[in-house]
């Protein structure tokens, strides 16, 4: 028999306005003839989106969030410590979910057979590494700092420097893909995935701060990136209409 | 408290850096139940070139119709070595694949039911945030009685169930734009 908590379902808030981006976005060219054409059907949420897959350490190895360690010898590049805590939209803490992250060399070059740009690869760095947040919902990644790029988007385009996170929530709803930018680099405001949102303070919210107190004297300098995944909104409701 | 989510951002064109080592493309193991299928599709942009750069990851529940998750409170069996994730990155053609089972059906809104189907995520180079679509089992009686295919026009739910090729073999493409552009939903 179905009892009543197992059909009560809290749907996930919606985005704020001009917080997300759409699918069409002219000056970033790609989505010309990728973004959907056709209206979008408002998709309830059931138990389908409302649950997502857990992953556990039987799914990682603690040596993944260390990107400087995965060759023999150490990759160039200045050494930084990113971290940072991902919440919801309701301030509550997201433990014990899997993040995954990507990136450029310290020369803005990545380890990819696409990437054709003039910049040497550096045998000692993939650029890839994934961690579990812990019970309070904290992240820890020991990298390099990436290097800014070109790409052919448009005339002289170069991307900021930027780490790309992809994110499991506690429901599909939640899976997050972004990536995350430095304070003050001056390309931020040519970019057309960073400025593809109107609301200023949602493109903040993609820019890590300087972290001082994580910072590893003689080592390493520190960079802090907190994340917010969609929450529930406030009140469960019943036989939604 | 109320906080803002943080905005999406595409995944960019090198994607296997990240996301190769968790491709899982056969997501049932040996022993665990249900009607066994292959879906094989291809990923088609509006110039009907293939997207050989696009992660398409499934989530569904097990044959029981019981999610492998803690927010999924039903009582009902957990297939153990089931986690229901898949991911498979586009080749060169554009195809995905996976092998998988069936799933059970599983509570929608108001008391109904919902037919069997994969939740289907959908990233690549050119969407500044996931698309996301179902996979809906041909020829099942349950489709028509679907709380989420009713909300599809009904000239466009074709584009969400897949075409048999095979005793245990499904085809469905995902078509980026145009006629037969599938369903994407506002999630």
């Amino acid at each position: 028999m179905r009892n009543k908590d197992e059909m009560t379902i809290a749907p996930y808030r919606r985005p704020y306005w001009d917080t997300q981006p759409a699918y069409l976005f002219p000056k970033y060219a790609s989505t010309v003839k990728r973004a959907p054409t056709q209206p979008l059907v408002i998709l309830p949420h059931t138990l389908s989106e409302t649950t997502a897959p857990v992953f556990g350490y039987d799914d990682i190895r603690t040596t993944d969030s260390d990107l400087t360690r995965q060759h023999k010898g150490e990759p160039l590049g200045e050494r930084i410590v990113v971290s940072g805590r991902v919440v919801d939209e309701n301030g509550r803490a997201i433990p014990n979910i899997l993040i995954e992250i990507w990136q450029a060399n310290a020369a803005g070059r990545y380890n990819h057979v696409v990437d054709q740009h003039d910049a040497p690869i550096d045998p000692n760095f993939t650029g890839a590494g994934r961690c579990l947040t812990d019970a309070n919902g904290q992240y820890r990644f020991m990298t390099i700092r990436p290097g800014e790029y070109p790409w052919r988007n448009h005339y002289n385009a170069w991307r900021p420097a930027h780490i790309h996170f992809s994110l499991f929530g506690p429901a599909i709803v939640s899976r997050l893909i972004t990536q995350m930018y430095f304070p003050g680099d001056p390309l931020l405001d040519y970019d057309p995935m960073f400025t593809c949102v109107a609301d200023l303070k949602a493109r903040q919210r993609m820019v890590s701060s300087f972290d001082w107190e994580n910072t590893i004297p003689e080592y390493a300098l520190a960079y802090r990136f907190d994340v917010v995944l969609r929450g529930r909104d406030a009140t469960p409701m019943e036989n939604r209409r | 408290m109320s906080l803002r989510a943080t905005t999406s951002q595409t995944i960019g064109p090198y994607l296997r850096i990240g996301l190769e080592w968790m491709v899982i493309e056969d997501l049932a193991p040996a022993g665990v139940a249900g009607a066994r299928e292959a879906i094989e599709g291809r990923l088609i942009d509006g110039d009907g070139k293939a997207v050989n750069d696009a992660a398409v990851e499934l989530w569904q529940a097990n044959s029981h119709g019981k999610y492998a998750s803690p927010e999924d409170l039903q009582h009902k069996p957990i297939e153990r070595g089931f986690r229901g994730y898949g991911r498979s990155l586009t080749d060169q053609e554009g195809r995905f694949r996976f092998r998988t089972i069936k799933p059970g059906p599983v509570p929608g809104p108001d008391g109904t039911f919902q037919a069997p189907h994969l939740n289907v995520t959908i990233f690549m180079r050119g969407l500044l945030k996931q698309l996301v679509t179902r996979m809906y089992f041909p020829d099942d009686p349950a489709n028509t009685q679907d709380p989420v295919l009713a909300l599809v026009p009904a000239s466009r739910r074709p584009t969400l169930i897949a075409r048999r090729k095979g005793n245990d073999l499904l085809e469905w493409n995902v078509i980026l734009q145009g006629s037969n552009e599938t369903v994407f939903f506002d999630f």
